[in-house]
């Protein structure tokens, strides 16, 4: 069984609040000082499922695909170190302040280039843009069916069937492969990597892809031809317009408490 | 302008609350000159309620599109925009639909979506709308380059109107459907002990600054005496103070009670990107710096093993006077 997972280096999630920063004439996010980029935290679940699939089919290969800067080579290498086989990176500056969707087709262009498979896995969203279109999009763009936010995955008879996590509960889906599979958190805590696996890691091949290599051309990528125009961006003014609730003991503070919410009608 | 799609997703033969905030926020829109309103929905019975809640023109789609994935929607949306010339179309952010139908729609036309936007306007006669990012910490405002302007909204982001029975419309049958790839095989709904934690009204939640996992048998009292439920951050997870389907964040549950009650989370982006579409906050945490007690209504600085007995007193004699 072949599989490709796509990942993706994002700005660490677990970075404060008050270490967050926007350059709002850039329209950009500027990386918090001594607080490195991180694999968004949904995509080791994705490289785990197609470990698991691998090794349920007794073998085939596993292909790591990242797009983004020469540090996403980081994310690939983890899913490399957790036991995938090879990497590719999409780089070019033409990539720069591209959009999910230019994402979505760039991946996809990758993926018919990488040629055989059977399975596309990636994680349910990226927590910097939070959007989750880019397993949809790939899955459109390659024409094959695309189930999202999966808690399990077993391949049976060509087929692929899915545990999805929906708004109330669960549902079991059978879709034909080849298919787009996108996992949620639901699906289990990834392996970690060893350092032997680690070592081995370093020694496979991470090939570097560009937009040209990818046969797309200057319309099709670029911060000019977004989808999706990003007009602003900026951290909220946070209207602190919260009542510090005053006591001389916490037994006062905790009636004046109460007093407030059930004066709101919050209790 | 051309007018609004809302695509109005049912569920045991009822419309999803969702559908009728979509199409309140699609009439703010129609007054801002977007155009007239129109809804698509699986089963003509839903049609004099969606006109009830601000639909000019209702899209009757087979019945059995009803729990169908999204790629047999696509025909029928397709057939629907055809007839309406609708420009802007807006789906409620769903699992079982919306959060797959959305791109799917729009890569389909070539054009973006913006999933689980909260403000939504018209500028120059084209949609713009604000949506949170980077776990809550930013906020983006976007607009589109292609024709069609495709977004999605979470189940209580917009008000529905009050229903209006003397409203009237036009109601059209669309027999148009698409056959799925995706077979449904199971459908298996979890009924959770007590209040389930995304659908709660108030929500008692507890972090790090708990200092260790007793905290949480007092959050379960004061949860339990508000008909509550009992969320955690991650980092109270990591720890193994509480049970990771308790986790409330960007990789856990999302929430958006009434009333969330935040006891020793200092408000990360993790945690923030989960309950941020809260009504209320109350914080009690020792740091008066702390991000979630900027964000609160009320706040406690206090340490809590000392407030929330007080406040469980407090609840307890309330609710003795009746």
């Amino acid at each position: 069984m072949n599989i490709i997972v796509c990942v993706k280096q994002i700005p660490d999630p677990e970075t404060p609040a008050s270490s967050f920063r926007v350059d709002e004439a850039a329209k950009k996010v500027i990386p918090a000082q001594g607080i490195p980029p991180v694999v968004n935290p949904y995509d080791p679940q994705a490289t785990e499922a197609a470990l698991r699939l691998r090794e349920a089919a007794g073998g085939g290969k596993i292909t790591v695909v990242s797009l983004g800067p020469d540090s996403a080579r980081d994310a690939i290498k983890h899913a490399l170190a957790m036991g995938a086989d090879e990497g590719v990176l999409l780089r070019d500056d033409a990539f720069e302040g591209i959009d999910n969707f230019q994402t979505a087709l760039a991946l996809a262009k990758a993926i018919e280039k990488i040629g055989e498979y059977d399975l596309i896995l990636m994680g349910r969203a990226a927590a910097d843009w939070d959007m989750g279109v880019v397993p949809m999009g790939v899955a459109m763009l390659l024409g094959i069916p695309c189930v999202s936010i999966a808690k399990a995955i077993e391949a049976v008879d060509g087929k692929v069937r899915v545990i999805r996590v929906l708004d109330d509960g669960f549902q079991t889906v059978e879709a034909p492969l080849p298919a787009v599979v996108s996992v949620s958190n639901e699906f289990g805590e990834p392996r970690y990597p060893q350092l032997r696996q680690i070592m081995l890691a370093a020694k496979k091949t991470v090939q570097v892809w560009s937009a040209a290599d990818l046969g797309l051309s200057a319309e099709e990528v670029g911060e000019a031809n977004r989808w999706l125009k990003l007009e602003a961006l900026y951290v909220p003014k946070v209207e602190t317009q919260v009542e510090i609730i005053e006591g001389d003991t916490p037994e006062e503070k905790a009636r004046n408490l109460v007093q407030k919410l059930r004066a709101d009608k919050l209790i | 302008m051309a007018g609004v799609l809302v695509v109005a997703e049912t569920s045991e033969g009822k419309v999803l609350p969702v559908a009728r905030e979509l199409l309140g926020a699609a009439r703010s829109l129609a007054d801002q000159g977007a155009g007239p309103v129109f809804a698509l929905v699986p089963g003509e019975a839903h049609a004099q309620d969606l006109i009830a809640h601000g639909a000019d023109k209702v899209f009757v789609a087979p019945q059995a599109l009803e729990g169908k994935m999204y790629d047999a929607w696509l025909p029928t949306v397709d057939a629907a925009l055809e007839q309406s010339g609708a420009d802007i179309v807006l789906i409620g952010q769903t699992a079982s639909l919306g959060r797959d139908l959305g791109p799917a729609l729009a890569f389909a036309h070539r054009t973006a979506v913006a999933p689980e936007v909260v403000d939504m306007r018209i500028e120059n006669g084209r949609l713009r709308v604000t949506r949170p990012c980077y776990g809550g910490n930013a906020r983006a405002e976007h607009t589109w380059a292609g024709q069609l302007q495709i977004a999605t909204a979470k189940p209580k982001t917009f008000d529905a109107l009050e229903p209006d029975a003397s409203r009237s419309g036009e109601v059209v049958t669309l027999d148009v459907m698409g056959e799925s790839r995706i077979t449904v095989l199971s459908v298996e709904k979890v009924q959770a002990e007590g209040v389930r934690l995304e659908d709660a009204d108030v929500v008692v939640s507890g972090g790090r600054g708990l200092g260790d996992p007793s905290g949480f048998q007092m959050l379960e009292e004061l949860a339990r005496l508000l008909r509550g439920a009992v969320g955690a951050s991650r980092a109270a997870c990591d720890l193994g103070w509480y049970p990771p389907s308790a986790q409330v964040g960007l990789t856990g549950k999302t929430v958006s009670p009434t009333l969330y009650i935040a006891v020793g989370i200092s408000g990360a982006s993790q945690h923030m990107a989960g309950m941020s579409g809260s009504k209320n906050i109350v914080a009690i945490n020792k740091d008066p710096e702390a991000n979630m007690v900027k964000v609160a209504k009320y706040a406690i600085i206090e340490d809590y093993r000392k407030v929330v007995p007080a406040i469980i007193e407090e609840i307890k004699k309330l609710q003795q006077a009746g």
